[in-house]
């Protein structure tokens, strides 16, 4: 009864998530969920699913894993329901348990590689690192996904809590206090993480940053 | 006093993305006015921003949903028997205790009463057994005849008396 109650729920949640997600906290969702009423947990889901599969994908650069890794990380928010007590903003929880489990899986993806062989390659979703040239390529969609790739790979060449810091700044658009609880640091210490972030990808992703600069010249944009 | 780069590197990032207080906002104004390669690199700061924009999102696969909602069918449910035992390992704890509780106070307990009850026998008088004063002038001792004293008497070893009273007698 209860179960084809909630079917029914997920079946109809399309629109009226968005209602109900937008005049709900995600805390009074989540006390919800504790209470016992799993359509507020689809609703958490429907509005965290797409941010959190992003910010694994970045964090461990394949998208199975990421899949995989977001699932875990409902399945924990689903299971410690009863514990739930506001204390922290919602998504500083959810995404502290992302960050553990991906950090987690990196660590282990590299020592299984270890094992495997020194010689393996990188299991990756894409081809080796290349700046893509916009004079060579003629198909712009290709060259779009290339540029994209580039971006994520300079990304993923961060050291890990730099990485962390990144994407939760400039991609969720958390602040400073949330994201320094998500990394247990303060939020000066993050401010300097950010800094050498942001300085390595500046130089990392030079040949992007003039073009778009040469781009914004050539159009006659400031 | 104006501010060094290395100041400024910290409040660089909260200026650019319009976090920093009004005091902030200016101290870094300031320091990039008269510092050009502060200036330079907050310029590809906000570009290097705009060029990481253009990374799409992918979207979770179809069949994201049905498998956590089936993951989440999977997860153990507590019946109305789950609030009478809330964990598993203390409801274990609890009955270990009462079985333990239920053996100790059907051990048999005959034998130790006895024994207990020789010793208090033993112990009692020994106060007043010790007691030279009291026994010299005990008048009953004296009537005890001594042909009627039991020879396995066991009062009779402690008591320093039993083997002067027949001399006074005679």
């Amino acid at each position: 009864m209860e179960h084809a109650h909630t079917l029914q729920l997920y079946g109809t949640a399309g629109v009226r998530y968005n209602v109900e997600a937008m005049t709900r906290s995600d805390v009074q969702l989540m006390l919800d969920v504790k209470a016992g009423d799993e359509a507020s947990f689809n609703l958490l889901l429907q509005k965290y699913r797409t941010p959190l599969v992003n910010f694994l994908y970045r964090m461990v650069r394949n998208r199975g894993t990421a899949e995989d890794l977001a699932q875990e990380v409902f399945l924990r928010v689903y299971r410690a329901r009863k514990q739930y007590s506001p204390s922290a903003k919602f998504t500083t929880w959810l995404f502290r348990i992302a960050t553990n489990l991906a950090l987690n899986s990196l660590r282990d993806n590299r020592y299984r590689q270890m094992d495997v062989s020194i010689d393996a390659p990188v299991e990756e979703d894409v081809a080796p690192l290349q700046l893509p040239s916009r004079e060579l390529r003629v198909d712009e969609k290709m060259i779009e996904r290339d540029r994209s790739e580039f971006i994520r790979r300079a990304i993923a060449t961060l050291p890990e809590k730099q990485r962390v810091a990144v994407l939760l700044h400039k991609y969720e658009e958390m602040d400073y206090g949330e994201i320094a609880k998500i990394l247990e640091c303060s939020e000066s210490a993050l401010k300097s993480l950010l800094f050498r972030a942001y300085e390595t990808l500046r130089v990392q992703l030079a040949p992007l940053v003039s073009e778009s600069v040469a781009n914004r010249a050539r159009e006659g944009r400031p | 006093m104006m501010k060094t780069c290395e100041d400024i590197s910290k409040q660089l990032i909260a200026y650019l993305d319009r976090r920093a207080n009004s005091a902030e906002r200016h101290e870094v104004e300031e320091h990039l006015a008269a510092c050009s390669a502060c200036h330079e690199r907050a310029e590809d700061f906000r570009k290097l921003w705009g060029v990481l924009d253009e990374v799409p999102l992918v979207e979770p696969s179809l069949g994201f949903d049905a498998r956590i909602r089936a993951r989440i069918a999977e997860e153990p449910r507590r019946g109305w028997l789950g609030w009478l035992v809330p964990q598993p390992r203390l409801a274990f704890a609890m009955t270990l205790l009462l079985a333990l509780s239920v053996w100790m106070a059907n051990l048999p307990r005959e034998s130790s009463v006895a024994g207990s009850e020789q010793d208090f026998e033993a112990i009692k008088d020994l106060g007043v057994l010790e007691n030279y004063d009291v026994l010299s002038k005990f008048d009953a001792l004296s009537e005890i005849p001594v042909d009627a004293a039991p020879a396995d008497q066991q009062a009779q070893p402690v008591n320093p008396t039993s083997d002067q009273q027949p001399t006074t007698e005679e």
